[in-house]
């Protein structure tokens, strides 16, 4: 598997405290990788250090290019969707408005309009409301618009931050049922930051694990999940 | 009922000068998220600048377009100047930029133009409109204007891509932001286009206040009072927020004896309280439904 993102030596911070500490990551095209730790590990810093929102140190390769320390705008720009925690709904506009301005980036207008529907496809529950401010959704239909938004830019890796976060269980599984198609079919390789390991470990292919800003084990999924000490010393299951 | 009649047209042409502002006003609280206290000098100075074009001798037409072009550009450079750099800074320091801009604009226009009062054209005429003599072309032809403005920004902010890229930036800059959204020209538009809405409004108020350098103080204040009272979120509400002003204020001063000249802005205002204690967002504004 080729790479898409490499880092190496990733530090991030925060005015003057210091968050992330030397990360390596690698992630393959194509695939999902999950980063999984314990709340303050830093999962959501590696993420926002990598799209390019909080000052960091280290070498950043997006499909080759160095994007490290460069505005968030043109990261977005060379196919890196961001899904933020709190899902970044623009809630005063409409469900249709948020789709489009996902597609902000792109000038082709026939191909963003194919785009929609193909989103409204995996999303109905997203068709039946297009015209509903977004501020109204329920969480799980806000998330699902983040995923939905993100798809409109086209991108080749969506980092997407604690996507489960406060769902039920049967929206949850909806959810990620999505995203593994999303990921087979649309060819989208994926970073997933998780706080339910089990869930995240059974969706991705490769995981890393961080405690307190620092690597801790790396591995395929299936290893990380067998391994009894690091699921009862970490994963906590 | 004549005189009542009389008094609403009355109403209307003065409010059309404060939807113009309050217009202006909205324009740039939906880019910034405050209000530009210096709003009213560079509607004022974009006037000047008109009228000096005029005094060269510049076609009226001509002179119009090229201050709008020159206020848009300038309001631009003064976001990236002065604004950019203190983006992150507490809203009381862009409060003190803003009065900052307002006293320099001010004294500046008053060092190159000095402060005599200079009569400015309107290009509609000033003759009685339709005859009646219940309103002036002049004003006819200010509510007219306002009233395009209104319709041409509705139109850019519901069916432009760039429009909605401004509503997205404003609404949510860090999201807009991920969206590959420029957010920092976004505001910089903005500014421009305030600054273009308020040239305009300028050159518009001015054939009826005439021009100098304080032309717009109380105006500004009229300005604000209409947007709040229709809505700092809606151009439409702000512009029915300004026509109400002016008509509040003209029935005000000729049907409460009391009130005379003198006190028929406080009555306006003291309405203006009122309706905002019972609305809080204005007439039309819209509140922000979440669900959380």
């Amino acid at each position: 598997m080729s790479r898409l993102l490499e880092a190496r030596g990733l530090c991030a911070f925060y005015g003057a405290t210091q968050v992330l500490f030397g990360l390596d990551l690698s992630i393959g095209e194509g695939g999902i990788t999950t980063l999984l730790g314990a709340n303050g590990a830093g999962k959501t810093t590696t993420l926002r250090s990598l799209s390019g929102m909080c000052r960091t140190n280290g070498e950043i390769q997006f499909a080759g290019r160095p994007i490290a320390g460069r505005a968030t705008e043109d990261i977005v720009r060379l196919g890196i969707a961001h899904v933020p925690q709190g899902r970044g709904t623009f809630s005063r506009q409409t469900v249709q408005e948020n789709l489009e301005i996902g597609a902000m980036t792109r000038r082709d207008r026939k191909a963003i309009a194919t785009d929609v529907e193909r989103v409204y496809v995996y999303f109905p529950r997203l068709k039946e409301r297009h015209r509903q401010q977004a501020g109204t959704l329920s969480g799980g239909e806000q998330q699902m618009l983040a995923v939905g938004r993100a798809m409109m830019l086209r991108p080749k890796l969506m980092l997407l931050d604690e996507p489960s976060f406060g769902l039920a269980p049967l929206i949850v599984e909806e959810l990620f049922g999505i995203l593994r198609t999303l990921n087979r079919t649309e060819k989208v390789s994926m970073l997933l930051v998780e706080q339910n390991a089990a869930l995240a470990l059974d969706l991705a292919d490769d995981a890393y694990l961080i405690e307190t800003g620092r690597l801790v084990t790396t591995g395929p999924a299936r290893q990380l999940r067998d391994d009894e000490n690091i699921r009862r010393s970490y994963l906590g299951y | 009922m004549e005189l009542f009649a009389h008094q609403i047209l009355a109403g209307l042409a003065t409010g059309g000068i404060y939807a113009c502002m309050a217009l202006a006003v909205v324009m740039i609280y939906q880019a910034i998220d405050h209000l530009n206290f210096a709003q009213g000098e560079m509607a004022m100075f974009s006037t000047f600048i008109a009228w000096q074009l005029i005094q060269w001798g510049m076609p009226y037409w001509l002179a119009f377009a090229l201050t709008i072009v020159i206020s848009f550009a300038a309001g631009v450079v003064i976001e990236r100047v002065v604004l950019r750099p203190i983006q992150d800074a507490p809203v009381l320091s862009h409060v003190v930029a803003f009065i900052a801009l307002l006293a320099v604009l001010n004294s500046a226009a008053g060092f190159i133009w000095d402060y005599t009062i200079k009569s400015f054209p309107s290009p509609f005429g000033a003759g009685p409109f339709l005859g009646q003599g219940l309103m002036s072309k002049h004003d006819a032809g200010m509510i007219a204007m306002t009233l395009a403005m209104l319709v041409l920004l509705y139109l850019f902010f519901r069916h432009t891509r760039i429009g909605l890229a401004m509503r997205a930036a404003a609404a949510n800059p860090e999201s807009a932001r991920l969206a590959g959204i420029r957010v920092g020209w976004m505001t910089a538009l903005g500014w421009g286009m305030a600054a273009a809405i308020g040239s305009v409004a300028g050159m518009l108020i001015a054939p009826v206040v005439f021009l100098e350098p304080n032309m717009m103080l109380s105006i500004l204040l009229y300005g604000f009072a209409g947007a709040v009272v229709g809505g700092l979120t809606s151009p439409g509400g702000a512009v029915i927020g300004g026509f109400s002003v002016g008509i509040i204020e003209n029935l005000a001063g000729t049907y409460i004896p009391v009130v005379g000249r003198e006190m028929k802005l406080s009555i306006a205002l003291c309405i203006i309280v009122a309706v905002l204690c019972v609305r809080p967002s204005g007439l039309f504004g819209r509140p922000i439904v979440t669900r959380v």
